[in-house]
Protein backbone atom coordinates (compact mmCIF):
# COMPACT_ATOMS: atom_id res chain seq x y z
CA UNK A 1 0.00 0.00 0.00
CA UNK A 2 1.24 3.46 -0.92
CA UNK A 3 2.30 5.41 2.14
CA UNK A 4 1.37 8.98 2.96
CA UNK A 5 4.43 11.17 2.81
CA UNK A 6 5.69 13.66 5.35
CA UNK A 7 7.75 16.42 3.80
CA UNK A 8 9.65 18.96 5.87
CA UNK A 9 10.22 22.22 4.04
CA UNK A 10 13.23 24.47 4.50
CA UNK A 11 13.04 28.13 3.55
CA UNK A 12 16.36 29.29 2.20
CA UNK A 13 17.37 32.90 1.71
CA UNK A 14 20.74 33.85 0.22
CA UNK A 15 22.02 30.38 0.97
CA UNK A 16 20.96 30.31 4.61
CA UNK A 17 18.02 28.63 6.26
CA UNK A 18 15.77 31.34 7.63
CA UNK A 19 13.02 29.21 9.11
CA UNK A 20 14.95 26.23 10.26
CA UNK A 21 15.52 23.64 12.92
CA UNK A 22 16.53 25.11 16.22
CA UNK A 23 18.29 22.08 17.60
CA UNK A 24 21.15 22.43 20.01
CA UNK A 25 23.18 19.74 18.30
CA UNK A 26 23.43 21.80 15.13
CA UNK A 27 26.90 23.08 14.42
CA UNK A 28 25.61 25.72 12.10
CA UNK A 29 21.89 26.41 12.40
CA UNK A 30 21.79 28.21 9.10
CA UNK A 31 23.34 25.50 6.99
CA UNK A 32 20.68 24.00 4.72
CA UNK A 33 22.76 20.94 3.89
CA UNK A 34 23.16 19.97 7.53
CA UNK A 35 19.47 20.49 8.23
CA UNK A 36 18.40 18.46 5.22
CA UNK A 37 20.64 15.66 6.40
CA UNK A 38 19.05 15.67 9.87
CA UNK A 39 15.62 15.38 8.29
CA UNK A 40 16.58 12.62 5.93
CA UNK A 41 18.29 10.65 8.72
CA UNK A 42 15.20 11.22 10.83
CA UNK A 43 12.92 9.54 8.32
CA UNK A 44 11.62 12.37 6.16
CA UNK A 45 10.03 10.93 3.03
CA UNK A 46 11.21 13.84 0.92
CA UNK A 47 12.97 17.12 1.50
CA UNK A 48 11.73 20.41 0.10
CA UNK A 49 13.79 23.56 -0.33
CA UNK A 50 12.01 26.79 -0.97
CA UNK A 51 14.36 29.49 -2.19
CA UNK A 52 12.97 32.80 -1.01
CA UNK A 53 15.93 34.84 -2.19
CA UNK A 54 14.43 37.95 -3.66
CA UNK A 55 16.97 38.66 -6.35
CA UNK A 56 17.68 36.74 -9.49
CA UNK A 57 21.46 37.04 -9.20
CA UNK A 58 21.67 34.48 -6.47
CA UNK A 59 20.44 31.46 -8.40
CA UNK A 60 23.92 29.99 -8.22
CA UNK A 61 23.65 29.84 -4.41
CA UNK A 62 20.62 27.55 -4.34
CA UNK A 63 22.13 25.40 -7.07
CA UNK A 64 25.24 24.93 -4.97
CA UNK A 65 23.14 23.97 -1.93
CA UNK A 66 21.19 21.45 -3.99
CA UNK A 67 24.43 19.99 -5.31
CA UNK A 68 25.84 19.50 -1.80
CA UNK A 69 22.59 18.20 -0.32
CA UNK A 70 22.03 15.70 -3.12
CA UNK A 71 25.38 14.10 -2.35
CA UNK A 72 24.32 13.37 1.21
CA UNK A 73 20.55 12.82 1.12
CA UNK A 74 19.24 9.78 -0.65
CA UNK A 75 15.57 10.61 -0.50
CA UNK A 76 13.78 12.76 -3.10
CA UNK A 77 14.63 16.42 -3.10
CA UNK A 78 12.18 19.05 -4.35
CA UNK A 79 13.30 22.61 -5.01
CA UNK A 80 11.10 25.63 -5.63
CA UNK A 81 11.24 29.39 -5.64
CA UNK A 82 12.03 31.66 -8.54
CA UNK A 83 11.80 28.93 -11.18
CA UNK A 84 10.91 30.74 -14.39
CA UNK A 85 12.52 29.01 -17.33
CA UNK A 86 13.45 25.64 -18.76
CA UNK A 87 17.05 26.60 -18.10
CA UNK A 88 16.30 27.14 -14.37
CA UNK A 89 14.80 23.64 -14.24
CA UNK A 90 17.70 22.09 -16.13
CA UNK A 91 20.20 23.69 -13.75
CA UNK A 92 18.39 22.42 -10.65
CA UNK A 93 17.97 18.90 -12.00
CA UNK A 94 21.60 18.71 -13.05
CA UNK A 95 22.60 19.81 -9.56
CA UNK A 96 20.68 16.85 -8.14
CA UNK A 97 17.11 17.98 -7.50
CA UNK A 98 14.57 15.24 -8.22
CA UNK A 99 11.62 17.55 -8.64
CA UNK A 100 11.25 21.21 -9.36
CA UNK A 101 8.30 23.23 -8.22
CA UNK A 102 6.96 26.03 -10.39
CA UNK A 103 4.73 28.70 -8.94
CA UNK A 104 4.30 32.21 -10.40
CA UNK A 105 5.74 31.24 -13.78
CA UNK A 106 3.10 28.51 -14.17
CA UNK A 107 0.32 31.03 -13.63
CA UNK A 108 1.82 33.45 -16.11
CA UNK A 109 2.47 30.82 -18.71
CA UNK A 110 1.06 27.34 -18.36
CA UNK A 111 3.00 26.29 -21.46
CA UNK A 112 6.10 26.22 -19.27
CA UNK A 113 4.51 23.33 -17.34
CA UNK A 114 3.68 21.58 -20.58
CA UNK A 115 7.11 22.06 -22.07
CA UNK A 116 8.91 21.09 -18.86
CA UNK A 117 6.90 17.92 -18.31
CA UNK A 118 7.43 16.91 -21.90
CA UNK A 119 11.15 17.52 -21.67
CA UNK A 120 11.87 16.13 -18.20
CA UNK A 121 8.83 13.94 -17.50
CA UNK A 122 5.80 14.70 -15.34
CA UNK A 123 7.46 12.94 -12.40
CA UNK A 124 9.72 15.90 -11.74
CA UNK A 125 7.33 18.78 -12.35
CA UNK A 126 5.41 20.03 -9.34
CA UNK A 127 3.13 23.04 -9.62
CA UNK A 128 2.85 25.09 -6.44
CA UNK A 129 -0.50 26.82 -6.09
CA UNK A 130 -1.02 29.55 -3.50
CA UNK A 131 -4.74 29.94 -2.90
CA UNK A 132 -6.84 32.35 -0.88
CA UNK A 133 -10.49 31.92 -0.02
CA UNK A 134 -12.70 34.52 -1.71
CA UNK A 135 -16.16 33.21 -0.85
CA UNK A 136 -17.85 29.98 0.25
CA UNK A 137 -16.13 27.12 -1.51
CA UNK A 138 -14.29 29.46 -3.81
CA UNK A 139 -10.57 30.07 -3.82
CA UNK A 140 -8.41 32.26 -5.98
CA UNK A 141 -4.79 31.81 -7.11
CA UNK A 142 -2.31 34.35 -5.79
CA UNK A 143 1.27 34.82 -6.95
CA UNK A 144 4.47 36.44 -5.72
CA UNK A 145 4.24 34.84 -2.31
CA UNK A 146 0.59 35.72 -1.89
CA UNK A 147 0.86 39.40 -2.77
CA UNK A 148 -0.70 39.43 -6.20
CA UNK A 149 -4.31 38.57 -6.97
CA UNK A 150 -4.81 36.82 -10.31
CA UNK A 151 -8.56 36.39 -10.61
CA UNK A 152 -7.98 32.74 -11.50
CA UNK A 153 -10.07 30.09 -9.75
CA UNK A 154 -7.76 27.73 -7.84
CA UNK A 155 -9.68 24.55 -8.67
CA UNK A 156 -9.85 25.40 -12.39
CA UNK A 157 -6.15 26.14 -12.34
CA UNK A 158 -5.36 22.84 -10.61
CA UNK A 159 -7.23 21.00 -13.37
CA UNK A 160 -5.44 23.03 -15.99
CA UNK A 161 -1.94 22.21 -14.71
CA UNK A 162 -2.88 18.54 -14.51
CA UNK A 163 -3.95 18.64 -18.17
CA UNK A 164 -0.65 20.30 -18.99
CA UNK A 165 1.42 17.54 -17.48
CA UNK A 166 2.10 18.50 -13.86
CA UNK A 167 2.99 15.41 -11.84
CA UNK A 168 1.93 16.82 -8.48
CA UNK A 169 0.30 19.86 -6.97
CA UNK A 170 1.72 21.59 -3.91
CA UNK A 171 -1.29 23.40 -2.53
CA UNK A 172 -0.78 26.18 0.00
CA UNK A 173 -3.58 28.02 1.70
CA UNK A 174 -2.53 31.66 2.03
CA UNK A 175 -5.19 32.16 4.70
CA UNK A 176 -3.76 29.42 6.85
CA UNK A 177 -0.04 29.75 6.16
CA UNK A 178 1.80 30.73 9.33
CA UNK A 179 -1.30 30.55 11.56
CA UNK A 180 -0.66 27.08 13.01
CA UNK A 181 -4.44 26.57 12.99
CA UNK A 182 -4.47 23.65 10.54
CA UNK A 183 -4.75 23.19 6.78
CA UNK A 184 -7.68 24.60 4.84
CA UNK A 185 -9.35 21.20 4.65
CA UNK A 186 -12.19 22.37 2.40
CA UNK A 187 -9.73 23.71 -0.14
CA UNK A 188 -7.78 20.46 -0.06
CA UNK A 189 -10.89 18.35 -0.38
CA UNK A 190 -12.16 20.37 -3.32
CA UNK A 191 -8.87 20.16 -5.20
CA UNK A 192 -8.21 16.47 -4.45
CA UNK A 193 -11.75 15.59 -5.56
CA UNK A 194 -11.33 17.45 -8.81
CA UNK A 195 -7.90 16.21 -9.88
CA UNK A 196 -6.28 12.84 -10.42
CA UNK A 197 -2.69 13.67 -9.54
CA UNK A 198 -1.24 13.64 -6.02
CA UNK A 199 -1.76 16.78 -3.94
CA UNK A 200 0.68 17.90 -1.24
CA UNK A 201 -1.02 19.85 1.55
CA UNK A 202 0.71 22.97 2.81
CA UNK A 203 0.09 25.94 5.08
CA UNK A 204 -1.13 26.04 8.64
CA UNK A 205 0.20 23.00 10.45
CA UNK A 206 0.45 23.53 14.19
CA UNK A 207 -0.24 20.08 15.62
CA UNK A 208 0.13 16.46 14.55
CA UNK A 209 -3.63 16.26 14.32
CA UNK A 210 -3.48 18.78 11.50
CA UNK A 211 -1.35 16.35 9.50
CA UNK A 212 -4.04 13.71 10.07
CA UNK A 213 -6.76 16.10 8.86
CA UNK A 214 -4.80 16.95 5.71
CA UNK A 215 -4.52 13.31 4.73
CA UNK A 216 -7.77 11.81 5.99
CA UNK A 217 -10.20 14.70 5.66
CA UNK A 218 -8.49 16.63 2.88
CA UNK A 219 -7.41 13.65 0.77
CA UNK A 220 -3.80 14.82 0.42
CA UNK A 221 -1.18 12.27 -0.65
CA UNK A 222 1.53 14.08 1.26
CA UNK A 223 1.75 16.69 3.98
CA UNK A 224 4.28 19.47 4.02
CA UNK A 225 5.19 21.33 7.17
CA UNK A 226 7.85 23.73 8.28
CA UNK A 227 7.69 25.22 11.74
CA UNK A 228 6.41 22.25 13.75
CA UNK A 229 9.55 20.39 12.80
CA UNK A 230 11.97 23.27 12.77
CA UNK A 231 11.51 24.40 16.31
CA UNK A 232 11.93 20.92 17.63
CA UNK A 233 8.34 20.64 18.84
CA UNK A 234 8.02 17.39 16.98
CA UNK A 235 10.40 15.12 15.17
CA UNK A 236 9.44 13.46 11.90
CA UNK A 237 9.35 10.20 13.83
CA UNK A 238 6.75 11.60 16.28
CA UNK A 239 4.55 12.60 13.38
CA UNK A 240 4.82 9.18 11.78
CA UNK A 241 4.14 7.31 15.00
CA UNK A 242 1.15 9.51 15.70
CA UNK A 243 -0.33 8.96 12.23
CA UNK A 244 0.37 5.26 12.42
CA UNK A 245 -1.45 5.05 15.76
CA UNK A 246 -4.47 6.57 14.02
CA UNK A 247 -4.30 4.01 11.22
CA UNK A 248 -2.84 6.31 8.61
CA UNK A 249 -0.24 4.35 6.69
CA UNK A 250 3.22 5.87 6.73
CA UNK A 251 6.75 4.62 6.15
CA UNK A 252 8.08 3.78 9.59
CA UNK B 1 36.07 -3.36 -11.23
CA UNK B 2 34.39 -0.88 -13.55
CA UNK B 3 30.75 0.04 -13.22
CA UNK B 4 29.31 2.22 -15.95
CA UNK B 5 26.22 4.37 -15.77
CA UNK B 6 24.95 4.87 -19.29
CA UNK B 7 24.47 8.56 -19.93
CA UNK B 8 22.29 8.78 -23.02
CA UNK B 9 20.66 12.14 -22.24
CA UNK B 10 17.58 10.45 -20.80
CA UNK B 11 16.80 13.25 -18.43
CA UNK B 12 17.84 13.61 -14.85
CA UNK B 13 20.42 11.03 -13.79
CA UNK B 14 22.15 13.13 -11.11
CA UNK B 15 20.59 11.12 -8.28
CA UNK B 16 21.70 7.84 -9.83
CA UNK B 17 25.23 9.20 -10.13
CA UNK B 18 25.22 10.53 -6.54
CA UNK B 19 24.02 7.33 -4.92
CA UNK B 20 26.28 5.05 -6.95
CA UNK B 21 29.20 7.36 -6.17
CA UNK B 22 28.38 7.08 -2.47
CA UNK B 23 28.22 3.27 -2.56
CA UNK B 24 31.16 2.81 -4.93
CA UNK B 25 33.46 5.02 -2.85
CA UNK B 26 36.80 3.24 -2.52
CA UNK B 27 35.40 -0.02 -3.87
CA UNK B 28 34.90 0.24 -7.60
CA UNK B 29 35.63 2.58 -10.42
CA UNK B 30 32.54 4.41 -11.60
CA UNK B 31 32.12 5.83 -15.10
CA UNK B 32 29.29 7.92 -16.49
CA UNK B 33 29.41 7.79 -20.25
CA UNK B 34 27.79 6.95 -23.56
CA UNK B 35 31.11 5.88 -25.07
CA UNK B 36 30.44 2.40 -26.46
CA UNK B 37 34.06 1.28 -26.10
CA UNK B 38 34.02 2.09 -22.40
CA UNK B 39 30.65 0.38 -22.04
CA UNK B 40 31.92 -2.72 -23.81
CA UNK B 41 34.94 -3.05 -21.52
CA UNK B 42 32.93 -2.40 -18.35
CA UNK B 43 32.09 -5.11 -15.80
CA UNK B 44 28.63 -3.88 -14.92
CA UNK B 45 26.19 -1.49 -16.46
CA UNK B 46 23.47 0.70 -15.02
CA UNK B 47 20.78 1.83 -17.42
CA UNK B 48 18.74 4.66 -15.88
CA UNK B 49 15.70 6.16 -17.54
CA UNK B 50 13.43 9.10 -16.85
CA UNK B 51 10.74 10.74 -18.88
CA UNK B 52 8.62 8.81 -21.34
CA UNK B 53 9.26 5.35 -22.79
CA UNK B 54 9.40 6.84 -26.25
CA UNK B 55 11.84 9.62 -25.38
CA UNK B 56 14.18 7.14 -23.67
CA UNK B 57 14.10 4.66 -26.58
CA UNK B 58 14.65 7.51 -29.05
CA UNK B 59 17.63 8.78 -27.04
CA UNK B 60 19.20 5.32 -26.88
CA UNK B 61 18.74 4.85 -30.61
CA UNK B 62 20.21 8.24 -31.39
CA UNK B 63 23.65 7.14 -30.18
CA UNK B 64 25.28 5.10 -32.90
CA UNK B 65 25.93 1.48 -31.90
CA UNK B 66 24.72 1.90 -28.31
CA UNK B 67 21.74 -0.47 -28.43
CA UNK B 68 23.81 -3.23 -30.10
CA UNK B 69 26.60 -2.77 -27.57
CA UNK B 70 24.18 -3.03 -24.65
CA UNK B 71 22.55 -6.09 -26.14
CA UNK B 72 25.87 -7.78 -26.69
CA UNK B 73 26.86 -6.94 -23.10
CA UNK B 74 23.69 -8.06 -21.35
CA UNK B 75 22.14 -10.70 -23.61
CA UNK B 76 24.97 -12.30 -25.56
CA UNK B 77 27.70 -12.06 -22.91
CA UNK B 78 25.25 -12.16 -20.00
CA UNK B 79 27.13 -9.58 -17.98
CA UNK B 80 25.28 -7.79 -15.15
CA UNK B 81 23.03 -4.93 -16.18
CA UNK B 82 20.60 -3.03 -13.96
CA UNK B 83 17.79 -1.04 -15.51
CA UNK B 84 16.09 1.56 -13.34
CA UNK B 85 12.54 2.83 -13.91
CA UNK B 86 12.18 3.45 -17.66
CA UNK B 87 15.57 1.71 -17.92
CA UNK B 88 13.76 -1.45 -16.83
CA UNK B 89 10.65 -0.75 -18.90
CA UNK B 90 12.73 -0.60 -22.06
CA UNK B 91 13.58 -4.32 -21.65
CA UNK B 92 10.06 -4.95 -23.01
CA UNK B 93 9.08 -5.62 -26.63
CA UNK B 94 6.74 -2.71 -26.77
CA UNK B 95 5.61 0.36 -24.84
CA UNK B 96 2.37 2.32 -25.08
CA UNK B 97 3.33 5.70 -23.57
CA UNK B 98 2.54 8.61 -25.96
CA UNK B 99 2.56 6.30 -28.99
CA UNK B 100 3.23 2.63 -29.54
CA UNK B 101 7.02 2.29 -29.42
CA UNK B 102 9.28 -0.68 -29.93
CA UNK B 103 11.42 -1.52 -26.88
CA UNK B 104 14.70 -3.43 -26.65
CA UNK B 105 12.93 -6.80 -26.63
CA UNK B 106 15.19 -8.33 -23.98
CA UNK B 107 12.26 -9.59 -21.90
CA UNK B 108 9.00 -10.43 -23.67
CA UNK B 109 6.21 -8.22 -22.53
CA UNK B 110 4.68 -4.81 -22.75
CA UNK B 111 4.61 -1.52 -20.88
CA UNK B 112 1.11 -0.14 -20.31
CA UNK B 113 -0.51 2.55 -18.24
CA UNK B 114 -1.39 1.47 -14.71
CA UNK B 115 -5.12 0.74 -14.55
CA UNK B 116 -6.10 3.22 -11.86
CA UNK B 117 -9.66 1.92 -11.67
CA UNK B 118 -11.31 4.96 -13.21
CA UNK B 119 -9.48 7.52 -11.10
CA UNK B 120 -9.75 5.66 -7.80
CA UNK B 121 -5.97 5.66 -7.62
CA UNK B 122 -3.99 8.80 -8.39
CA UNK B 123 -1.38 8.73 -11.13
CA UNK B 124 1.58 9.02 -11.17
CA UNK B 125 2.13 6.41 -8.48
CA UNK B 126 4.40 8.66 -6.41
CA UNK B 127 5.91 7.87 -3.06
CA UNK B 128 6.97 5.06 -0.79
CA UNK B 129 5.44 1.65 -1.22
CA UNK B 130 6.22 -1.79 0.14
CA UNK B 131 7.73 -4.44 -2.07
CA UNK B 132 6.59 -8.02 -1.85
CA UNK B 133 9.43 -10.30 -2.73
CA UNK B 134 8.30 -13.01 -5.16
CA UNK B 135 11.52 -14.88 -5.62
CA UNK B 136 15.03 -14.75 -4.36
CA UNK B 137 17.00 -12.09 -6.16
CA UNK B 138 20.69 -11.46 -5.76
CA UNK B 139 20.15 -7.73 -5.53
CA UNK B 140 17.77 -8.27 -2.58
CA UNK B 141 20.40 -9.84 -0.36
CA UNK B 142 19.70 -8.65 3.22
CA UNK B 143 16.65 -6.75 2.05
CA UNK B 144 13.61 -7.57 4.14
CA UNK B 145 10.30 -8.43 2.57
CA UNK B 146 7.92 -5.42 2.72
CA UNK B 147 10.77 -2.93 2.64
CA UNK B 148 9.79 0.54 1.48
CA UNK B 149 10.99 1.81 -1.88
CA UNK B 150 10.43 5.11 -3.66
CA UNK B 151 8.31 5.00 -6.82
CA UNK B 152 7.44 7.58 -9.47
CA UNK B 153 5.69 6.20 -12.52
CA UNK B 154 2.40 5.90 -14.38
CA UNK B 155 3.29 2.93 -16.57
CA UNK B 156 4.06 -0.66 -15.61
CA UNK B 157 6.00 -3.50 -17.17
CA UNK B 158 3.92 -6.63 -17.76
CA UNK B 159 6.26 -9.50 -18.63
CA UNK B 160 4.96 -12.55 -20.46
CA UNK B 161 7.15 -14.90 -18.49
CA UNK B 162 6.08 -14.38 -14.88
CA UNK B 163 9.11 -16.22 -13.58
CA UNK B 164 11.26 -13.13 -14.17
CA UNK B 165 9.32 -11.19 -11.52
CA UNK B 166 11.33 -10.83 -8.33
CA UNK B 167 9.00 -8.43 -6.50
CA UNK B 168 5.65 -6.70 -6.83
CA UNK B 169 3.95 -3.81 -5.11
CA UNK B 170 0.34 -3.10 -4.43
CA UNK B 171 -1.15 -0.10 -6.21
CA UNK B 172 -4.55 -0.55 -7.82
CA UNK B 173 -3.29 -4.05 -8.63
CA UNK B 174 -0.10 -6.01 -8.15
CA UNK B 175 2.50 -4.06 -10.07
CA UNK B 176 5.75 -5.63 -11.15
CA UNK B 177 8.45 -3.68 -9.39
CA UNK B 178 11.56 -5.72 -10.06
CA UNK B 179 12.75 -8.43 -12.43
CA UNK B 180 15.71 -10.77 -12.68
CA UNK B 181 16.72 -13.09 -15.47
CA UNK B 182 20.27 -14.41 -15.70
CA UNK B 183 22.34 -11.29 -15.14
CA UNK B 184 19.65 -8.89 -16.24
CA UNK B 185 18.11 -6.91 -13.38
CA UNK B 186 15.54 -4.18 -13.32
CA UNK B 187 13.74 -2.12 -10.72
CA UNK B 188 10.65 -0.02 -11.31
CA UNK B 189 11.34 1.83 -8.06
CA UNK B 190 14.30 4.13 -7.57
CA UNK B 191 16.95 2.51 -5.36
CA UNK B 192 18.93 5.74 -5.65
CA UNK B 193 16.15 7.60 -3.84
CA UNK B 194 15.14 4.85 -1.43
CA UNK B 195 17.27 5.84 1.50
CA UNK B 196 19.49 3.21 3.17
CA UNK B 197 17.53 0.24 1.80
CA UNK B 198 18.00 1.55 -1.71
CA UNK B 199 21.72 2.06 -1.21
CA UNK B 200 21.91 -1.56 0.01
CA UNK B 201 20.40 -2.75 -3.28
CA UNK B 202 22.97 -0.72 -5.17
CA UNK B 203 25.67 -2.24 -3.00
CA UNK B 204 24.34 -5.73 -3.74
CA UNK B 205 24.46 -5.03 -7.46
CA UNK B 206 27.99 -3.66 -7.28
CA UNK B 207 29.12 -6.71 -5.31
CA UNK B 208 27.67 -9.27 -7.74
Amino acid sequence: MLKNRIIPCLDVKNGRVVKGINFVELKDAGDPVEQAKIYSDGGADEICFLDITASNENRETIIDIVRKTAKECFVPLTVGGGVRTIQNITDLLLAGADKVSINTAAVKNVDLVKEASKKFGSQCIVVAIDAKKVSDNKWEVFTHGGRNKTGIDAVDFAKKVEENGAGEILLTSMDKDGTKSGYDVDLLKTVTNNTNIPVIASGGVGTLDHLYDGIVKGGASAVLAASIFHYGEYKIKDAKEYLNSKNVSVRL
Amino acid sequence: MNVTIVDYQSGNISSVINSFTEVAKGKVNLEVTSDINKIRSSDKIVLPGQGSFKSCVDSLNSINGLVDTLKEFAITNKKPLLGICVGLQMFADIGYEEVETKGLGWMSGKVSKIDNQKGKFKLPHIGWNEIEIQKESRIFKNIKNKSHMYFVHSYEFIPEDKSVISSTTDYASKIVCSVEKDNLFGTQFHPEKSDKTGLKIIDNFIKL
